[in-house]
Formats: structure tokens, C-alpha cells, sequence
């Protein structure tokens, strides 16, 4: 089986994030990490692969700047055999719908010779946060997609997930290939080990560039997008609350004014 | 006036808040045009409803032949509608499944997309959204530069404003590829009735977390006092003390209602990021260097064990 694993480099949640003055996200100048919730993509590829037996390559694919090969090394040290890092200068500000022009080419390219069963991919990432890559890349490769599962199961090419829809609680089934995107539902991922570290170094790890995918730079990038954010502003900070310590019943005293000042009772 | 289509959201023909809220929206825009995807039965009580927010046609499109199969056929038949119609926008609510929708949509049609919309307004360039993001640190105004504008739409954006509209019923018959019904929904449980309001819909909503210690007692008490929602922190459910349905967080519910009572939730990022846009924040916890006191407008020091069910006494008292 050929798996790819779509990850992204992100602004650390933890960190000061910020937009560049062409409101773009600040990716260089705050510290990035491979999106934790791609990490759950990588660690059930490697759970379907460990499954499936040793024909299974597991292959882990990034778009983004110099940094962003941080990410696949981070995948390949969890124990990802391989690792494609597409860089180029016109990506820059690329919006979902280019990211998902070059992740589909990129893809194919991984297929050339052994065509591509199961693309993985995150829930969302933990800076854009649209959720919509999946799917975008699904309709790029006229694949089905199978997302936001819970809980995976795979037999053969067949792919049973569970999810929690909006509505209902689902199961979805498809057979490969297909794109599948996992939620942090789906078990914690794995620690790299001191041996996957050390095995990470000697693991394949090509960049290719927007000309050897067929893309043209002016198909990507922030002039092209398709949307365009006009205006930034950090949220104003919340003025300090009132902090009251509850003392024998004064708390409770204090909720229920405060809400019935406010007008919620 | 150009039209504005508004893909209804609904489970099963019974319609869903957020669509009335994207009409209203809508009517800012254009004039907006309901888009039932759903069964031809249930289509003569979907148009009464809509027609109730303005809507002026209603586009039904049978969905029994694709009923069962996941997201490509929704986003096929919204494509040929869009090549029918020709809209000014396309506005679907901002829910897995029509996100999904909106994605694939903006492929096949080549246009722009912007999802996760508290707040639309008509502008000279087409429509202007307001997002909240980096866990809403940040706000950003945005709009599409390419195409029929999809905007998917956060439930509570707008207040349902009730508007009489002609509600045109016209059929249309979409023809879905064999390709899009490759994903198959094979079981669907609906979730079980909680008798309270949904969670992204709630104008209150009373969460508990880790310090609940498994007990939610207490913040059930709490909401069905106030008529809430009730929500929990990731914690509380890797526990599993509550479903992975009342979650609120980055990778949950996002919600935004007037009120947010946060109870025994520290307030990691990941769950700011699902409730920090909320008008309101009240947070009870036994730790006063709690990440969460400083969103608060009030925060109580103290155990929510001994505080909450004394708050509840007292509101259900006040409301006699």
C-alpha cells in the first residue's frame, strides 16, 4: 500500500502569533512545529501501515518554506519511511485552494510509479483552521473522502470510519483509494524514539520545487489568491473581570447577582 | 437584486437555526434563495419555514438518489445550480459537513472561499466577512476576489430576523456523477435528544472540565437553570465523563454564545480557542492562577461543587 501523509508546518499555538504587514501569517518569525493535529494523521498512517505489513510505504508530504522541513523530519523520526518537502518562493501566501492545487500534484507525483491508496490528512491545522484541505484535495484527485473519523478501521482497501457528525454519530465507509482526514479522537500520537531519531537521519527526504510538480508560480502564491484579507486587528485585550474567593456561600452569591445584574435570569 | 443562495441546514426536512440566520444574512446581499437538498416530502414544510426569513425562491432538489452518500454529490448538485442561477454569493453554514460542501464547491466552480464567517455585510467589492482566528486573538476582515463568492457561516453570526418572502418553490433535478457517491454513510445515530438547547446554537452555555472530577451534576443543574447548553473541556472528555459532542475547543464545537460558564477548566489555548469570542465570561475554579481568570468578566475562587449547586438554589429561587 502507498500511504501519503499530508502535514503542515504552524506558528506554535503557544506562541505570540502574528500576521506580516500583507497580512499574511507570520511564519518565520515565530516558532513553528509540525500542526499537532496532523500528528494523528501520521501515527494512524503508521497504525494502518504497521496493520498492512512491510509493502507498505508510508510517505509524508509538506508544503511550506525552509523551516517547514522540521515537520516531515518530525513525522520521519514518529517513523514515516519517507519525505517530500515542496518549497518554492511563489508559494508564499498561497490560500487553501492553491495549497491544495500543489499538495493534489504532489501527490501524484508520489504515485508515479506505485499510484497512491490513502492520503492522510489532519483535521484542520492549528493556524488556518478551515478544515477544507481534504476536501479541496479530494475534488483535485477526484478522489472520495472520508473525514473527521474517530475511530479507523481497514480491511483489504476497504475504509470504515467512525465519526461525530454534526448531527449524528456516523459510520462511513469507501474503498481506496481516498482521502481520509482524523481527528485528535483518534488515540494519542506516538513520541519519537531515541531509534526513530537516530533511523530519521538516514530516511529519503526530497524537495521539489513548483516546476518539477507542473505548476506554474503564477498559479499560487498571495497575488493569485482567491480571497484576500483586507484589514487584521488584534482583539482588543478583555478588561479585568472582578475576581471574587469564595467564603462561606459568597460565591455563589456573587454568580447569581453578577447574572442577574447582567440580565440572564 | 441578485440572488443569494442559501443552502438550508436540516436534519431530515426539520431546519436547522443557522439557516435562518445565513437568510438574514443573505438579505443583506441579495435576495436570498433557499436550497433544500433533502426529500421531495418534507420540501412543502422546509419552504414554509424559509419563506418566514425572507426567503424568495426556494430551489428543492430531491435527494433520493443520493441520500446515504457523504458530501461530493451535495457539492455536485450545488455546482449546477450555481451555473443555473448564477448568484451574487453561496452561503452555507460553517458545520463539517458544509465546509466539506464549500470546499469541494470552490474547485468545481473556481471560486473563492472563506469559511468560519461571524459576520457578513454587503461591500462595494462583493461581501465582507469577519473571522475570528489564532483563537480569537486576532480579527480579520476578508472577502472572495475570485468567482461566486462561498462563504460558510459560525452559528449565532446573525439574530434570525423574521421577513416575509415570496418562497417560489422551482425543482431542480441535479445529475450526480457515479464518481460522488464513492463514500457511503453505512450507519447514522442520530444524537439523543438532551432536552436543552444545541451547543453551537445556545445563547448560554455552562461547561465543566477536569476539576467536575467525572461529576456533572452540578453544571447540568446550573444550565438547566439558566436554559443552557452544556459543554465540556477536552479533559473532561479524554476521560470520559462526557461525549466527544459537548466538547468545546479547537478540536470541537466553536462557540460564541452571550454567556460562557466555565467550570473547573483551566483555559489551555486549545480551549480558549473554542469559546473566547463568547460576549460574556464567568469562570468558577479552585486554582486562582487559572489561565481562564483572565478572560473573565466574573471569576469565582472556589470549589464549583459547593458554589454551583448554592448559584442554582438561589437562581431557581429568584425565578420563584
Amino acid at each position: 500500500m502507498n500511504i501519503v501523509v499530508c502535514v503542515k508546518y504552524v506558528p506554535d499555538a503557544t506562541a505570540d502569533r502574528r500576521f506580516e504587514s500583507d497580512n499574511t501569517v507570520d511564519r518565520v518569525g515565530v516558532d513553528g512545529l509540525l500542526s499537532e493535529l496532523d500528528e494523528y494523521a501520521v501515527e494512524q498512517a503508521l497504525q494502518i501501515k504497521e496493520k498492512a505489513g512491510d509493502e507498505t510505504t508510508v510517505t509524508v508530504l509538506t508544503v511550506g518554506p525552509e523551516k517547514a522541513v522540521d515537520a516531515v523530519r518530525k513525522a520521519l523520526q514518529m517513523g514515516a519511511d519517507q519525505g517530500v518537502h515542496v518549497v518554492d518562493e511563489a508559494i508564499a501566501g498561497s490560500d487553501a485552494v492553491a495549497t491544495s492545487l500543489v499538495l493534489a500534484k504532489a501527490v501524484e507525483k508520489a504515485g508515479a510509479e506505485s499510484p497512491v491508496d490513502l492520503v492522510v490528512c489532519g483535521m484542520a491545522s492549528t493556524d488556518g483552521a478551515m478544515s477544507v484541505v481534504p476536501a479541496m484535495l479530494a475534488e483535485r484527485l477526484d478522489l472520495p473522502q472520508v473525514t473527521f473519523a474517530s475511530v479507523i478501521e481497514t480491511q483489504g482497501d476497504q475504509v470504515r470510519i467512525k465519526r461525530d457528525g454534526d448531527t449524528a454519530t456516523e459510520v462511513i465507509g469507501g474503498t481506496m483509494p481516498l482521502v481520509l482526514s482524523v481527528t485528535d479522537q483518534t488515540g494519542e500520537a506516538r513520541y519519537p524514539s531515541f531509534k526513530g531519531i537516530m533511523a530519521a537521519k538516514k530516511k529519503p527526504l526530497q524537495t521539489w520545487s513548483l516546476a518539477e510538480l507542473g505548476v506554474e508560480a503564477d498559479q499560487v502564491g498571495l497575488s493569485v489568491a482567491w480571497s484576500v484579507v483586507e484589514e487584521t486587528s488584534a482583539r482588543p485585550p478583555r478588561t479585568a473581570g472582578e475576581i471574587v474567593t469564595d467564603e462561606d456561600g459568597s460565591g455563589a452569591k456573587a454568580l447569581t447577582e453578577f447574572l442577574a445584574a447582567k440580565k440572564f435570569i | 437584486m441578485s440572488e443569494i443562495l442559501v443552502l438550508v441546514d436540516h436534519v431530515d426536512g426539520a431546519v436547522r437555526k443557522p439557516t435562518y440566520e445565513l437568510l438574514t444574512i443573505a438579505r443583506r446581499l441579495g435576495e436570498p434563495s433557499a436550497v433544500f437538498l433533502g426529500s421531495a416530502d418534507a420540501a412543502a414544510q422546509v419552504v414554509e419555514k424559509v419563506k418566514g426569513y425572507g426567503a424568495e425562491k426556494v430551489y428543492v432538489v430531491d435527494d433520493a438518489q443520493i441520500r446515504g452518500y457523504l458530501v461530493a454529490p451535495k457539492a455536485e448538485a450545488l455546482q449546477q445550480l450555481v451555473e443555473k442561477a448564477a448568484p451574487a454569493a453561496v452561503l452555507i453554514s460553517s458545520s463539517y459537513e458544509g465546509k466539506e460542501i464549500a470546499g469541494r464547491l470552490a474547485i468545481k466552480i473556481g471560486s473563492g472561499l472563506i469559511t468560519d464567517a461571524v459576520d457578513v455585510q454587503a461591500g462595494d467589492g462583493g461581501p465582507v466577512t469577519t473571522q475570528s482566528v489564532f483563537a480569537g486573538n486576532y480579527t480579520v476582515t476578508a472577502r472572495v476576489t475570485k468567482g461566486t463568492p462561498i462563504i460558510t457561516v459560525k452559528p449565532n453570526a446573525a439574530t434570525p430576523e423574521a421577513a416575509a418572502g415570496a418562497g417560489a418553490v422551482e425543482e431542480f433535478a441535479a445529475e450526480i456523477s457515479e464518481a460522488a457517491k464513492k463514500a457511503q454513510i453505512v450507519a447514522a445515530q442520530p444524537r439523543q435528544a438532551t432536552g436543552r438547547p444545541e451547543l453551537t446554537e445556545a445563547a448560554i452555555v455552562v461547561s465543566g472540565g477536569r476539576g467536575t472530577g467525572g461529576d456533572f451534576e452540578p453544571i447540568e443543574g446550573l444550565a438547566d437553570a439558566l436554559g443552557a447548553a452544556v459543554g465540556a473541556s477536552r479533559a473532561a472528555v479524554d476521560s470520559g465523563w462526557m461525549p466527544h459532542s459537548f466538547q468545546v475547543g479547537q478540536t470541537g464545537k466553536t462557540v460564541s454564545p452571550q454567556l460562557y460558564v466555565a467550570n473547573g477548566i483551566s483555559g489551555a489555548i486549545q480551549h480558549r480557542a473554542g469559546m473566547q469570542t463568547s460576549k460574556t465570561i464567568v469562570a468558577v475554579n479552585k486554582d486562582d492562577e487559572a489561565p481562564i481568570f483572565e478572560l473573565v468578566d466574573l471569576g469565582v475562587v472556589g470549589d464549583l461543587h459547593k458554589v454551583l449547586p448554592a448559584a442554582t438554589e438561589q437562581i431557581n429561587q429568584r425565578k420563584g
